[in-house]
């Protein structure tokens, strides 16, 4: 993120002389900010890293064993299965709510009677808390009680096993994901169209496009950007995600919806292995990091075409 | 949260006095012990949240009552009071003087790393214990859970969760068949009672991971198997945990209801609450919403059977819960006399009589008295009585209890969609067995 952040900065200039000198009265002004970052981030992390380094085990000593327990991850299939689940269940909570929650927001950018009630009453799963979101859908995923299967039965569909069967059991959990975070890719994304200006559609409307020819050559172009937000916010989010799986499947069944989080969740909580837990935590800290910088980049490249359009 | 109302300390020391004079035969209720020495303490409680954590914080006003000692207590969620417990207490400065344990998960954690004080001396001081709280009072499970490898009482047994099958009768009734005595009875009965096109099936218990391993365990027992030697070997491949492992196998696949691989302790209950489904595999402590008309279609319509019998012999899996007080508490015998009063004859009527829980005590489960006030059914009475005769510990004393229910758990699970038992039970002890070497080295 720093490599990317420096490249925006303008053509490095040496600091005017008046401002160097007074760069050492600056210090007190800056040192509050820097001992709470370094106590609350930097502190945590570089202790992580070192207990990675370490064989501890809670109620038992600690000893120093370098780089082994990142030597286990390579042979551990437990952390090799948590690492697909955690990448197939980022792609699809990630594709399928910006998908929806791009198609919504242009559903909902049009004029139509009691657009206000609709809009409020769909961002309404955002508001709710995932654990109790969860325990709802849990109830409703139960294969012989639950009211999912019971729709699927008046339409004629057979009963599905939803989260109690390894190969549907991500897409289920993915589900509730879209269920619940569609609306805020739908709220970014109706920003974005709210500031697109009218004169490109003019221009487009005498040179006689069509509406599809409009969508794909104005309106998607400029709202990209947005797109783009929305999907760096929903991959964090995404990959990180720990509540609703953890409350309706706890990882199961057996290991088939366990992702990253919730292995490192068990081998640290569970298994008091705290510095085979620390070096999953590191590990899992730098995908999310790759994740990050690969996502700006991307943005960064979408802003450029939009300048390039505009040029 | 509290519930209830404060009684009368008179009516609560009459009735402690009352149970000890009427247990002990000739022994006086002059025996009790000092019940106000430690008054004015203060002490904090950290309970686990369920029927036995709700019952204990109900009557806790009572507590003070008897003995001034001011109590403070928290619930806290199973799995969490777990972890909070293990990392106060490698702290060495825990916020809880009294701790409420799962000895079938922590038993043996908390007895290497000497968490706990030792209640040996407490226990013969008469100033300190009631005249009838004895050691022979508990059950085997009980001591064999409460003591450590040097006999030392280090926390006092509280509830005991036996491993039984809930039935319906009508299920049974309507397809002619009897209660299984065996094991192979139990798989003829659960697929004569499974029908899928009605939606019935004949028999449920525990698929999901880590939770299922006590059902794998019940049967591993009566095949007369273990889990772990007594050189700390993992007996876990051996031809009784295969056939174990084949009769899981055989019964949730072939009797159970589809998506079982998932279910926990709820779903089978919710399953079974429903009617359809002829049998349910669990502890003891599931009861009450059965006989509850607002949560269950079968109220009335309960059987309540004692394990079959396995190949080798019967066998009840037991759990159990125990409450101690911490050894680095300054409070040891105020939060001693909180645990006395926790596993009291008074405490532990209410606890069976609700159907929250079983006492380790006999002379609680035996009194015709307290039987007379539980509100379960009587045959679930003779149930638990029954289970307490074939009872044995269900999961090994073994501090990574967890990652051994984990490991062979996701073994038990993974054999609903496919594999074969031995494979993946020597898989699953390969992987687990350097983990308990290394616990113990």
């Amino acid at each position: 993120m720093t490599s990317s952040l420096a490249l925006e900065k303008p053509a490095a200039a040496a600091p005017p002389a008046s401002r160097r000198r007074a760069g050492g009265s600056l210090w007190p002004f800056v040192l509050p900010a820097l001992i709470v970052v370094a106590s609350v981030i930097v502190f945590p992390w570089a202790f992580t890293i070192w207990m990675s380094l370490n064989e501890w085990q809670i109620g038992g000593g600690s000893s120093f064993v370098g780089l082994a327990n990142f030597g286990r991850l390579l042979t551990d299939l437990r952390f090799h299965d948590a690492l697909w689940h955690t990448l197939y269940f980022t792609a699809l909570a990630v594709i399928l709510p910006v998908v929806l929650g791009l198609f919504s927001a242009i559903v909902f950018h049009q004029n139509f009677k009691a657009r206000g009630f609709l809009r409020a009453l769909f961002v309404m799963p955002m508001m709710a808390t995932p654990v109790a979101i969860a325990l709802v859908w849990a109830m409703m995923f139960h294969p012989q009680l639950g009211v999912l299967n019971y729709l699927l039965s008046l339409v004629g569909i057979p009963p599905q096993l939803w989260v109690f069967h390894p190969a549907t059991v991500i897409p289920s959990l993915v589900l509730v994901e879209t269920w619940q975070w569609t609306p805020l890719v739908m709220l970014i994304v109706l920003g974005g169209l709210a500031a697109i200006p009218t004169e490109p559609y003019e221009s487009a409307l005498i040179d006689g496009a069509s509406g599809w020819q409009m969508f794909w050559h104005i309106t998607l172009p400029l709202v990209l950007p947005f797109v783009m937000v929305a999907a760096i916010i929903r991959s964090i989010d995404a990959i990180k995600s720990f509540d609703i799986i953890y409350a309706i499947t706890q990882g199961g069944p057996g290991t088939a919806s366990e992702t990253i989080n919730l292995y490192l969740y068990s081998v640290a909580f569970a298994y008091y292995d705290i510095g085979y837990g620390s070096a999953i935590a590191v590990v899992f800290f730098l995908m999310v990091i790759g994740l990050a910088v690969l996502l700006l980049w991307l943005k960064k490249r979408v802003q450029w075409t939009e300048v390039g359009i505009g040029a | 949260m509290r519930f209830g109302r404060t009684t009368r300390r008179s009516v609560l020391a009459g009735t402690m006095a009352a149970g000890a004079f009427g247990l002990s035969g000739a022994r006086l209720a002059w025996a009790d012990p000092a019940w106000k020495a430690f008054e004015g303490t203060d002490l904090e409680v950290m309970l686990t949240k369920g029927p036995r954590g709700e019952t204990l914080q109900k009557y806790e006003d009572e507590f003070t009552e008897l003995t001034g000692i001011r109590v403070g207590s928290e619930q806290i969620p199973e799995q969490q009071q777990r972890q909070k417990a293990v990392i106060e207490l490698t702290s060495g400065s825990p916020s809880f003087d009294v701790i409420h344990l799962s000895y079938h998960v922590q038993k043996r954690q908390f007895e290497k790393a000497r968490w706990l004080a030792d209640f040996s001396q407490f226990l013969k001081d008469s100033n300190l214990t009631e005249a009838t709280l004895t050691e022979d009072d508990f059950s085997a499970a009980g001591l064999l859970y409460a003591k450590n490898d040097a006999g030392e009482m280090r926390s006092l047994p509280f509830s005991v969760d036996y491993w039984m099958v809930y039935y319906n009768k009508e299920m049974f009734e309507r397809k002619g068949v009897a209660y299984p005595t065996t094991f192979d009875e139990l798989v003829t009965a659960a697929e004569k009672l499974t029908d899928p096109a009605n939606g019935e099936y004949g028999f449920v218990a525990r698929g999901l991971r880590n939770a299922n391993v006590p059902v794998w365990t019940s049967f591993l027992l009566g095949y007369g198997g273990t889990m772990v030697d007594e050189q700390g070997q993992l007996k876990t491949d051996t031809p009784e945990a295969i056939e174990a492992a084949k009769l899981y196998q055989r019964l949730l696949t072939k009797s159970a209801p589809p998506g079982v691989a998932g279910f926990n302790w709820s779903e089978c209950q919710s399953a079974f609450l429903q009617g359809k489904v002829g049998m349910w595999m669990d502890g003891v402590g599931f009861a009450p919403p059965l006989e509850d008309p607002t949560k269950s279609r079968i109220v009335g319509k309960v059987g309540y059977g004692v394990m079959p019998k396995g190949p080798v012999k019967q066998v009840s899996a037991t759990f159990g819960d125990g409450i101690g007080v911490a050894e680095a508490s300054s409070n040891k015998e105020a939060g001693y006399l909180y645990c006395q009063w926790a596993v009291s004859k008074l405490m532990g009527s209410r606890l069976l009589q609700a159907g929250g829980g079983v006492p380790f005590r006999k002379s609680i489960l035996n009194d015709p008295e307290v039987r007379k006030g539980v509100t379960l059914p009587a045959e679930w009475v003779e149930c638990v009585a029954g289970s307490a005769e074939v009872s044995e510990l269900g999961l090994p004393v073994i501090i990574p209890v967890t990652e051994f229910r984990d490991t062979f758990g996701t073994a038990l699970t993974t054999l609903l969609s496919e594999g074969d038992p031995a494979a993946l039970l020597k898989q699953a002890t390969q992987q687990f067995q350097p983990v308990l070497d290394k616990s113990e080295a």
